[in-house]
């Protein structure tokens, strides 16, 4: 990510739910966390490895609390042809999330009993054993925030449906079944000459042709660079 | 605690890899003097599997990529941050300086926007022309042979403009510009602000055979594994090696002070092993600082001595006073013309391909010194983050905001690759009042004191943002987009930045002719001490509108190459 897609990621999302913390259900098996931490190889120091291994080893939430998430996340973005929340990872994503930014685990925790408690006191069961129909019935409730007031002004369970939607699409958007689907061309060497001719004239744009005199010629690029003394370049 | 000491005496130790202490230890070691370099953090090469970060996908990090551990997120190649654990430092009053640090070879030089300016002539004699300020004792007749030398070295891209005070160099030639550039430039071009190629240290062009060419991959910040941007241990360190350089690395070190000898002359660094927290003392006959402005007056001000009570060089008590920052300030907007979009591969380089420099005279505006402007957007990779509030743009078109359900898909792909933003980056007016100075009170995890920061921005800082604001939104009704979110208002003066998050900190121990008013004299050394010099941006004594970098390393050569002579006529 380059500074200016950070900015803008962090300004695009901004959750403000600061709420207190709660511990992690429990422990994980080291040899969970072995394979945890080996499926990752991502240029870490030491002390990021340490870091990212404390949290492979502590598990955030129940199973029950998991099943749940993936209920609400494949509500939230339904398998296509594409792909599906579990190809994606999405539950990992917000199981780690949880414990990478400690201030989202009581907000989504409470979201997900809040959950339950509506879907007992109305059909007299959990969330994720009502039908479609009834879990929606809640979700249309908490899906569309108020755009009068800023996020952490919105209802509670506005917010916490706000952040399950952001973690479900980012986590979607983020894994190789999700970048496929957006169809994003990049992070693959190639040589960039510019915006396709189609494209100009969709938008009835063009180069000019000053601008174009300086820019380099793909053809040279493997010439090494040579200045007259003016600094002009020769090669 | 004991400190181990070393009987080899080097020619030259230098403290800090990066652009400066980068620059040092390639023009001296390739002299043939020998070279300790004293970094605070690992080693590091963007070529190492175990270290690179560039063309991983965003699963590959189970944060998606965050910048919950790294702030620029985990593949940005800066160890470190504006809180490093067990290095703390502190605030006078309701001062919040934000002080960024990486500890890693190479130092910030890895992870940097690359943006590569020239100070011109105006630059260093800005107090002659608004009295504010100081002059530099050199001008730019002095450090242009050095910029040439350093563009033809390291490369830059950019373009002939013929600009008074944004000298031309010896460019490689620029990239295109990309879709919302040429929309940027069509809204500049009616606001009649200045646009042009801007001017990055990036191969566009083969410089030489031992470093790659840039294969467009956005990823700079991330460390070019081919060399083809500009870092200090790829483009300058790894060199120098290479052709036979007599230099010893010291990394994980954390240099305490400098020690010196009776006459209060140097006599070489003490530093902390960070593995074995022990500490180590090794001598040179010239001590180098390129610690970064606010690290190297520390050590000085660390320094004390019985030759140098008030700290090494600071007689004239001005280390860490006339720190500044440059001013940021920044708007997004959308572009509804970019809905719905064809998509292909627009990374291009690790950065914008247009840029605008100052373009106006101060004389008609209510503030002193420009700014100039930087331009993001465009179809960027996927990174934590994206597909956050994904239909917010909606409401731009009276549709419902939020929901759940197939329609999300549409709409990430609806909005993707809309929105853009401009960052302006200017000069703020360096002052007295603004300064590091050392906490009596704490020590960091090594037992070194810390440094605690008293600073205030004036209303020549607000005024300038201000105007970047009215900029900001002229340009974006002219290129037909929508600005986001409210501009930021007197309150929040203007969306000024805080001091040091901009990450240009300068001017801790300037420069200049008078020993009672500056740390430094035009070659960056110290008038206290002859065997100590400065490389880093601690001598600037003023901050222009450009980035430091260049200039660092523009006088970092112009001081190795004074260096080298003094060494000849046995002055050391």
């Amino acid at each position: 990510m380059d500074r200016r897609d950070s900015i803008k990621s962090i300004m695009l999302g901004s959750i403000g739910l600061g709420v207190l913390l709660e511990g992690c259900v429990s422990g994980v098996g080291s040899e969970e966390v072995k394979k945890a931490i080996s499926k990752f190889k991502y240029g870490r120091t030491k002390i990021e490895i340490e870091y990212d291994n404390r949290l492979f080893s502590r598990k955030c939430f129940s199973d029950n609390e998991m099943k749940t998430i993936k209920e609400v996340c494949n509500l939230i973005l339904p398998p296509n042809e594409f792909g599906s929340i579990e190809e994606a990872e999405v539950p990992e994503l917000i199981e780690f999330m949880a414990k990478d930014i400690p201030s989202y685990e009581t907000p989504i925790k409470k979201g997900l009993l809040n959950l339950d408690q509506i879907s007992k006191s109305m059909y007299q069961k959990s969330f994720v054993e009502c039908d479609e129909n009834q879990q929606k019935f809640f979700l249309d409730d908490m899906a569309y925030p108020d755009l009068e007031l800023s996020n952490s002004d919105q209802k509670d369970e506005v917010q916490w449906f706000s952040l399950m939607r952001n973690l479900t699409m980012t986590g979607y958007y983020t894994s190789r079944v999700g970048i496929e689907e957006l169809g994003y061309k990049g992070n693959t060497p190639n040589i960039w000459d510019g915006v396709p001719q189609d494209v100009l004239d969709q938008y009835g744009l063009s180069y000019d042709k000053n601008w174009l005199d300086k820019c380099v010629d793909q053809s040279k690029r493997n010439e090494i660079a040579k200045w007259d003394e003016k600094g002009n370049l020769i090669s | 605690m004991q400190i181990k000491e070393t009987s080899k005496e080097y020619d030259v130790v230098i403290v800090g890899s990066g652009a400066g202490g980068g620059m040092a230890t390639k023009i001296l070691s390739e002299s043939g003097l020998s070279i300790a370099i004293v970094e605070a953090g690992p080693y590091f090469d963007p070529a190492n599997p175990d270290q690179m970060t560039q063309m991983k996908w965003p699963y590959e990090s189970p944060r998606r990529g965050a910048g919950t551990r790294r702030p620029f997120g985990d593949f940005d190649q800066a160890y470190g941050g504006w809180e490093i654990e067990g290095e703390p430092y502190t605030q006078k009053g309701d001062t919040n300086f934000r002080w960024f640090r990486s500890r890693m070879l190479g130092g910030r030089t890895n992870h940097w926007g690359r943006i590569s300016l020239r100070f011109g002539p105006d630059d260093f004699k800005k107090k002659s022309k608004d009295g504010l300020g100081e002059d530099w004792p050199i001008g730019y007749e002095d450090i242009k042979p050095y910029y040439d030398k350093v563009d033809k070295l390291i490369g830059v891209f950019g373009s002939k403009e013929n600009l008074y005070n944004d000298p031309d160099g010896f460019f490689l030639p620029a990239p295109k510009p990309r879709l919302h550039e040429l929309f940027y430039i069509k809204g500049t071009r009616k606001s009649n602000v200045k646009v042009m190629p801007s001017r990055l240290s990036i191969l566009t062009k083969r410089i030489n055979d031992e470093r790659g060419v840039c294969f467009y991959c956005r990823q700079c910040a991330r460390s070019c594994s081919v060399y083809a941007d500009f870092s200090s241990g790829s483009c300058l360190i790894f060199p120098a090696q290479k052709s036979g350089g007599q230099i010893d690395m010291y990394v994980n070190s954390m240099v305490r002070s400098i020690t010196t000898d009776e006459e209060g002359k140097a006599t070489g660094v003490s530093f902390i092993n960070k593995e074995d927290k022990t500490e180590y003392k090794i001598k040179g006959k010239v001590v180098i600082l390129a610690a970064s402005a606010c690290s190297s007056a520390r050590i000085l001000l660390n320094s004390k001595s019985k030759q140098h009570p008030n700290g090494l060089g600071n007689s004239s008590d001005i280390v860490g006073k006339y720190l500044h920052d440059s001013t940021g300030g920044g708007r997004m907007a959308f572009l509804p013309e970019l809905v719905n979009r064809k998509i292909y591969n627009e990374d291009g380089v690790g950065g914008m391909h247009v840029y605008s420099p100052w373009w106006l005279d101060n004389k008609n505006l209510n503030f002193p010194r420009g700014y100039h402007i930087e331009v993001w957007g465009g179809m960027g990779g996927p990174s934590y983050g994206t597909g956050f509030d994904v239909n917010y743009l909606n409401k731009f078109f009276g549709i419902k905001v939020g929901g759940y359900g197939d329609m999300l898909r549409t709409d990430m792909r609806k909005y993707y690759g809309s929105v853009l933003g401009m960052d302006g980056r200017g000069e703020s007016i360096a002052m007295k009042s603004n300064y590091c100075e050392i906490d009596p009170e704490k020590v960091d995890e090594f037992g070194v004191p810390v440094l605690r920061f008293n600073y205030k921005w004036s209303n020549h800082e607000i005024n300038q943002v201000k105007h970047m604001q009215d900029t900001f939104e002229e340009i974006i009704h002219n290129m037909g987009a929508i600005p986001l979110g409210n501009k930021p208002g007197k309150d929040s003066n203007h969306g000024l930045t805080k001091p040091g998050e901009i990450i240009h900190e300068v001017g801790t121990t300037r420069m200049g002719n008078d020993p009672k008013t500056s740390v430094v004299n035009q070659f960056e050394q110290l008038h206290d001490a002859s065997n100590v010099f400065i490389v880093d941006a601690g001598p600037f004594v003023s901050q222009a509108d450009k980035n430091p970098t260049w200039t660092i390393m523009a006088l970092a050569w112009r001081t190795s190459d004074y260096i080298i002579d003094q060494f000849q006529k046995q002055n050391f």
